[in-house]
């Protein structure tokens, strides 16, 4: 499928794409809703390709690192650094978040226990399974994407009867931060690029209203560079006809639909709740728990943490200005000086996708020309 | 005296700022000395000696491609090649767990000689360690290596136009051990790239001004580098970067770039424009140098002074940033 | 957030798990949200989970559509 990545192709759809805007009055922004999004932008060097074009690219809540608050990472921290025998599994750069009492990285943990980077939730069963000695719990955060493999997993624990495995849960969903951003009236967006495969399992519905009651374009896109472009093109068109909708550009992997087995093990394993987002605050039914039943792997139940909402916040961190995309990296006073990948003073520069850390590593260069 | 109540992390060993903000605030002023200062990988010293010191402390210790052993053997003497020394002499301190299975020392110590006869180097000195089960982890290797000067880098001689040489693949060392640590459930034919650079030392001869051999943090952290010390910005090709197929595979799935991975039998050179395709034959020409390329340039037009730049297979320009913590996996 | 790979199933074990080989490298892969996997099946892995099948007629189709508009625009 290399037509997804032939130089000709995206020079193509870049000519295309400049043609569509010259004839619009207003300026073009398009938000990339998914953190892999902004990354791919990034990393083929299409930001600045597309800025020539005539098409801004700003990035959203889309990041499970940026928008999880500090409060639940001090939770980890805790069970990390004052119990022993605890394994705290987590994914790779949700340990490099800096806290007030520092990062799951820097931390000294407690005698014998440690911190351990997974790839897949269901390493942090096997763990549980390894280890019978220890207290494995598992920092399980992500989106809709990530959701049911987090679901099934603890629904396996249950399945085995493991009593030293429980999961301290950050579920987001994206329709409902969409929603709180378009309300909030501050972002101003000519269309919205839809993360692919949060659409795998939500399918293509759940965006329809950001259509029908906002006016607001947006296309659902793939993660190969001309995936991109073609949706950003078929953003520009609904503009031009006047007519916004939710296109389907990566119809070879989203059912519009979804996948309703998997919505079917979030259903059985969790329900909704409201939920706190760094940046954007409460929002209702923006996040899902455990359900009742299954206390006894939701780690906060288990362990007994106690998380307050907004605790966490570190002043000074304009990061939930980032989210929402109200301002650039740069426009944050303490980027570049504070606030470094080295040392990073918030999630947005700690997150691999995270706008501030995409943006040092690989958008500073604005004036280059493209070969 | 003051009473620092800090401690030492694990990651004031990662390599990163922590790392080089240490030395530089602990290390060099406490042993003020010209010598020191370079901070290269191998002083130069009078007599035309050089002289480099590594400690091995990698987890596993037997990986698919090598072991422990070789890689103390070959990391000492590529610090050599590519600081312009043929390696000679090295020494063997060894510090053992107690309880490490005997089996498993007599196969690093037959590494080890393997690859001390495969470079040409002597081990003339070495001392050995027992400590209490729990105080290391199963062995740590300490090898200095002393070599005779043939070349020397020059900087100051580089111009826009000059070629950047990759001498092969890149990144399997990196991923065997990431492979052989971890439970990703990932089964990859990946073979670590453990080996002497020697071959690479008649190339100072016949027009290199620099060269490095590309470990922590890999090809982008070790061409940020060598820009930041250029009054030129630096440029490569994404699609001349020579990659194997398994690299390739096993990174994309575990989301990891290869630009940021480890090798230790790898080198990346800076050759005159006009002995550029010279050198590459002389590199291709070798086994351990298949898959060389000319993979960029010293540029003057693109970017700025210091940058290290990347064409994108797209034909998109982007700034390529060094290695700022650990590489980690991610699923997003 | 979405790092998702598409790779070709090798193996189906009973217990729903199972293994795919992408570029060679062969990962473990968990297929319980998904129906009638089956060897030789594309399929996306995120997390170690196999999430959805891949569509080889949409696929087509959108490799045309790029190529069309390649075309269009060397005119």
């Amino acid at each position: 499928m290399k037509e997804l990545r032939d130089k000709k192709i995206t020079h193509a759809l870049l000519q295309e794409i400049e043609e569509k805007v010259r004839s619009e009055s207003e300026p073009v922004r398009i938000m990339e809703v998914c953190g892999t999004h902004t990354m791919t932008v990034h990393r083929y060097g299409l930001k600045t390709l597309l800025k020539e074009a005539g098409v801004e690219m700003v990035s959203g809540p889309g990041c499970p690192v940026c928008i999880t608050p500090n409060e639940i990472h001090e939770a980890c921290l805790g069970l990390l650094t004052e119990k022993e025998n605890i394994i705290l599994a987590s994914f790779g750069d949700m340990t490099r978040v800096p806290t007030r009492k520092g990062s799951l990285q820097t931390a000294i943990p407690a005698p014998r226990s440690m911190v351990k980077i997974v790839y897949s939730p269901a390493e942090s069963l096997a763990l549980a399974r390894a280890h019978p000695d220890k207290e494995v719990v598992f920092f399980g955060a992500g989106f809709e994407t990530t959701i049911p493999s987090i679901a099934l997993t603890v629904k396996k624990a249950q399945a085995e009867n493991l009593e030293n495995y429980s999961v301290l849960s950050a579920l987001w969903l994206i329709p409902p931060a969409l929603r709180t951003i378009l309300e909030a009236g501050e972002t101003v967006v000519s269309g919205f690029l839809y993360p692919g495969h949060v659409s795998v399992i939500i399918g293509v519905k759940p965006y329809r209203f950001i259509a029908d009651e906002f006016g607001v374009p947006g296309a659902v896109a793939g993660f190969e560079p001309n995936d991109i472009l073609l949706g950003i093109s078929a953003i520009l068109d609904q503009v031009k006809k006047g007519k916004p909708g939710v296109y389907l550009e990566y119809g070879r992997v989203v059912n519009p639909e979804g996948n309703p087995v998997a919505r079917a093990v979030m259903e059985e394993m969790l329900e909704p709740k409201d939920a706190f987002w760094r940046g954007l605050g409460r929002i209702p039914e923006s996040g899902l728990k455990l359900r009742k039943r299954f206390a006894a792997y939701d780690a906060q139940a288990k362990h007994k943490l106690t998380i307050k909402e907004g605790s966490g916040d570190l002043p000074g961190c304009r990061c939930g200005e980032i989210l929402r995309g109200l301002i650039a990296p740069p426009e944050c006073p303490l980027y570049q000086k504070k606030c470094t990948p080295d040392s990073p003073f918030g999630p947005c520069m700690v997150s691999f996708e995270g706008a501030c850390y995409v943006y040092y590593k690989f958008g500073r260069n604005e004036g280059a020309k493209s070969h | 005296m003051r009473n620092d109540l800090r401690k030492v992390s694990l990651e004031l060993g990662s390599g990163g700022k922590l790392m080089r903000d240490f030395i530089s605030s602990h290390i060099v002023p406490a042993f003020k000395n010209r010598f020191l200062k370079e901070l290269s990988d191998a002083s130069h010293l009078p007599a035309g000696a050089a002289f480099t010191t590594d400690s091995y402390v990698v987890d596993p210790i037997f990986f698919p491609g090598g072991d422990i052993g070789s890689l103390a053997v070959n990391g000492t003497i590529n610090d050599l090649v590519v600081s312009g020394a043929r390696p000679r002499f090295i020494s063997l301190a060894l510090i053992l767990e107690e309880g490490l299975p005997w089996d498993d020392l007599e196969k690093i110590l037959g590494s080890i000689k393997r690859a001390a006869r495969r470079a040409d180097v002597l081990v003339t000195t070495g001392d050995t360690k027992v400590v209490r089960r729990g105080q290391a982890d199963k062995i740590y290797i300490n090898t200095s290596g002393v070599g005779s000067v043939v070349g020397k880098p020059r900087l100051k001689s580089i111009r826009p136009g000059d070629r950047i040489i990759l001498s092969g693949t890149l990144g399997e060392h990196s991923l065997a051990v990431m492979l052989a640590r971890s439970e990703f459930g990932l089964e990859a034919n990946v073979r670590s790239d453990c080996a002497p650079l020697n071959y690479l030392l008649p190339l100072w001869k016949k027009g290199t001004f620099w060269m490095r051999d590309i470990t922590r943090g890999g090809l982008a952290t070790i061409l940020s580098e060598l820009a930041e010390k250029l009054p030129y910005s630096v440029l490569i090709e994404e699609d001349k970067i020579p990659l194997s197929r398994a690299v390739r595979g096993a990174s994309e799935l575990l989301g990891i770039d290869p630009l940021y991975l480890a090798c230790e039998g790898r080198a990346v050179l800076v050759a005159a424009h006009k002995q550029a395709d010279l050198i590459l034959r002389k590199i291709k020409a070798h086994p351990q140098g298949r898959r060389a390329a000319i993979i960029g340039r010293v540029d003057d037009k693109a970017g700025k002074p210091g940058e290290l730049l990347l064409s994108t297979v797209t034909g998109g320009l982007r700034l390529l940033e060094p290695l700022t913590s650990e590489l980690l996996p991610r699923i997003c | 957030m979405c790092l998702g790979i598409p790779a070709k199933v090798t193996q189906v074990e009973r217990s729903g798990e199972g293994k795919v080989d992408y570029l060679g490298t062969k990962v473990r892969v968990n297929f319980l949200l998904l129906e009638n996997v089956k060897p030789g099946d594309w399929v996306i892995v995120h997390a170690g989970f196999a999430i959805t099948k891949l569509d080889e007629e949409e696929a087509r189709e959108t490799l045309s559509l790029l190529r069309e508009i390649a075309e269009k625009q060397g005119e």
